[in-house]
């Protein structure tokens, strides 16, 4: 069995190692560092953190302020509290003043389960992509979450980081470099590609196994930088496979496979299907239940780049029919 | 630039004139703004700036700095007048606000005006933003100082109140809040609009010290901002009762004026008012 990682416990880990190195690092929690994990920091630096309470709003207005007086604050809770509760306090004090404002969210997505749809972020990546200056980034493992943290720690600007409630199976060895606006080909294939991000990965990787048992090798890319995008790689991917499946933890609507469709309708038509939530609210359950629910399993992947397949024969069909 | 009391209660009557009748210019020129609340603080902005905070125009980056933010961003006219007087921004610039790719925005954005630690204008949450100026400052073993400047319907916004508990909490005392209780928001009195009262004894229950003082008399907006350094343990706010639009009759007190700007009728009377001869 694949080993598996807290993505969240991996940022209290590197968050603590960070702080020894980076004296200027400061974080805020709204009363949920012991979800979150910056609790591992707050008990090793307890000068240097701050617990707001239920505030999500004022956390961010205090990480702005911080910012201004020269510190790298992090501010982590929930990541619908964080983008939804305090969307605009981020939209004016952090992205339009464009202040260095790191915001790592856990409980992103459904996976979240059991607390419900209150609880399941769905719009965060939305939230967060629509604001100008601002990187959204979220990870397919602990490794990379290590390796984003180490990269935004250096980046002077504002970021949103998105981590998960559940543990991810461990995809990158050490070896493994993190780069903002860099897409990753986690498995090489010509038949169609898989975008996904953040856990999606893990289940892009078992649906590329299920294809190909049936012979089909499709591309894989992790996209966990989802803005800045990799324009390069998924015009590249959309030349050479011929369609594109994009598979995420979150509303079909304005996350990772809007993103993806927005280049490819510009840049290079090709069938794209969106794997996601399909613009309805979360509800109670494991998180396997939910998967299988809302379909982001292996094999709703599968049947997807199955269409797109299908798709991609129409349209190459009728551009041969134009062409006569 | 930081005078001394004496000299200050003998120039900052003088230097405020100056400042509204930059700022009735500057508006009267741009056709749009906010000039009630941009009147009504000008004599606390003034003597802030003049006399209170530790600062250098010419190095608008300086660490050793003291910090202002002004929550009630609607007030950029006043900011850009006085910023321009201490010599951050040059005075030609002022007749470009609001006009395209200027440096003055409608609200204080840092990104295009120096001197500007963070951009405002959405109301509430100016004072977290302090709060997290003063905290970093604390930090960093500054004895540097943060000013913040509210609106009287700005403590209508929730988040105003979160920061109110988290100044406290943490036991601010380098910040010092200024409320500037005009008495008028947009739709009309504050009162009327959502009462705020009884305002000192919120400000006292969560934990703040209080001073009230009149906003347009010079020794006691001096007074109060000495009487905020001596404050140990707690973060000190000065509630200050102003006149919208004070210094011109046609403005005072006056809803229409809050969002509004002068016309050439309007200005010329004030400027008669305000003493200015030329247009």
């Amino acid at each position: 069995m694949t080993e598996k990682k807290s993505i969240r416990g991996q940022y209290g880990e590197t968050l603590a190692l960070l702080g020894e190195k980076y004296k200027d690092i400061v974080v805020l929690d709204a009363d949920l560092s012991g979800s979150t994990k910056t609790k591992v920091f707050a008990k090793k630096f307890p000068d240097r953190f701050f617990n707001i309470g239920v505030s999500e709003q004022d956390m961010i207005g205090t990480a702005a302020g911080f910012a201004v007086a020269g510190k790298i604050p992090f501010a982590s809770t929930f990541a619908i509290f964080a983008t939804g509760r305090a969307w605009e306090p981020i939209r004016q004090s952090v992205a339009y003043s464009k202040v260095n404002v790191k915001i790592v969210a856990s409980h992103g997505g459904i996976t979240v389960g059991e607390d419900g749809g209150s609880h399941q972020s769905i719009e965060d990546i939305a939230l967060m992509r629509v604001l100008p200056n601002m990187t959204v980034i979220v990870p397919a493992d602990a490794t990379e979450m290590r390796k984003v943290l180490e990269t935004v720690v250096d980046y002077n600007g504002p970021v949103y980081v998105r981590s998960s409630r559940i543990d991810f199976p461990v995809l990158y060895d050490n070896t493994y470099t993190f780069t903002i606006g860099k897409g990753d080909v986690i498995r090489e294939g010509t038949d169609a590609t898989i975008v996904a991000c953040g856990f999606m990965v893990s289940q892009a990787l078992a649906a590329g196994d299920l294809l190909g048992k049936r012979g089909i090798r499709p591309r894989i890319i992790n996209m966990s930088s989802i803005k800045p995008i990799d324009t390069a790689i998924l015009v590249k991917a959309a030349q050479e496979t011929g369609g594109i499946v994009t598979a995420e933890e979150h509303s079909i609507i304005g996350g990772l496979g809007s993103a993806v469709a927005e280049v490819v309708s510009e840049e290079c038509h090709v069938p794209v299907k969106r794997i996601g939530v399909q613009d309805c609210f979360g509800i109670s359950g494991k998180p396997n239940e939910l998967l299988e629910y809302f379909g982001l399993t292996p094999e709703d992947i599968e049947r997807a780049v199955l269409e797109v397949l299908e798709k991609r024969k129409y349209s190459i069909q009728e551009k041969d029919f134009g062409r006569r | 630039m930081q005078w001394s009391r004496e000299e200050a209660l003998k120039r900052l009557p003088e230097e405020a004139r100056q400042i509204r009748i930059e700022i009735l210019k500057m508006l009267h020129q741009s056709g749009s703004g906010h000039t009630g609340g941009s009147l009504s603080a000008t004599d606390l902005v003034t003597a802030l700036f003049f006399t209170e905070l530790r600062h250098k125009p010419e190095d608008s980056n300086w660490e050793g700095r003291d910090r202002f933010v002004l929550s009630k961003g609607h007030a950029a006219p006043l900011y850009y007048a006085v910023l321009s007087r201490l010599g951050y921004i040059k005075a030609e610039e002022l007749c470009r606000l609001r006009k395209m790719c200027c440096m003055l925005q409608g609200h204080p954005d840092s990104k295009s005006t120096p001197g500007v630690e963070i951009s405002t204008g959405s109301l509430g949450q100016g004072l977290s933003i302090a709060n997290g100026i003063a905290l970093g400052l604390r930090l960093n073993k500054s004895d540097a100082r943060t000013y913040v400047l509210l609106g009287d319907g700005e403590v209508q916004e929730g988040m105003v109140w979160e920061a109110a508990m988290t100044s406290a909490h943490y036991k601010i005392d380098n910040l010092c809040a200024i409320l500037d209780r005009n008495g008028l928001q947009i739709d009309g009195a504050v009162e009327e609009i959502m009462s705020i009262e009884p305002l000192a004894d919120k400000w006292k229950a969560f934990g703040w010290h209080v001073i009230n003082i009149d906003g347009h008399r010079f020794e006691e907006i001096l007074d109060a901002f000495e009487a905020a350094k001596e404050v140990n343990g707690k973060p000190t706010i000065i509630i200050a009762k102003t006149v919208k639009g004070k210094g011109v009759s046609i403005f005072e007190n006056k809803v229409k004026y809050h969002g509004a700007a002068p016309n050439d009728e309007e200005l010329e009377q004030a400027l008669k008012e305000l003493g200015h001869k030329k247009l």
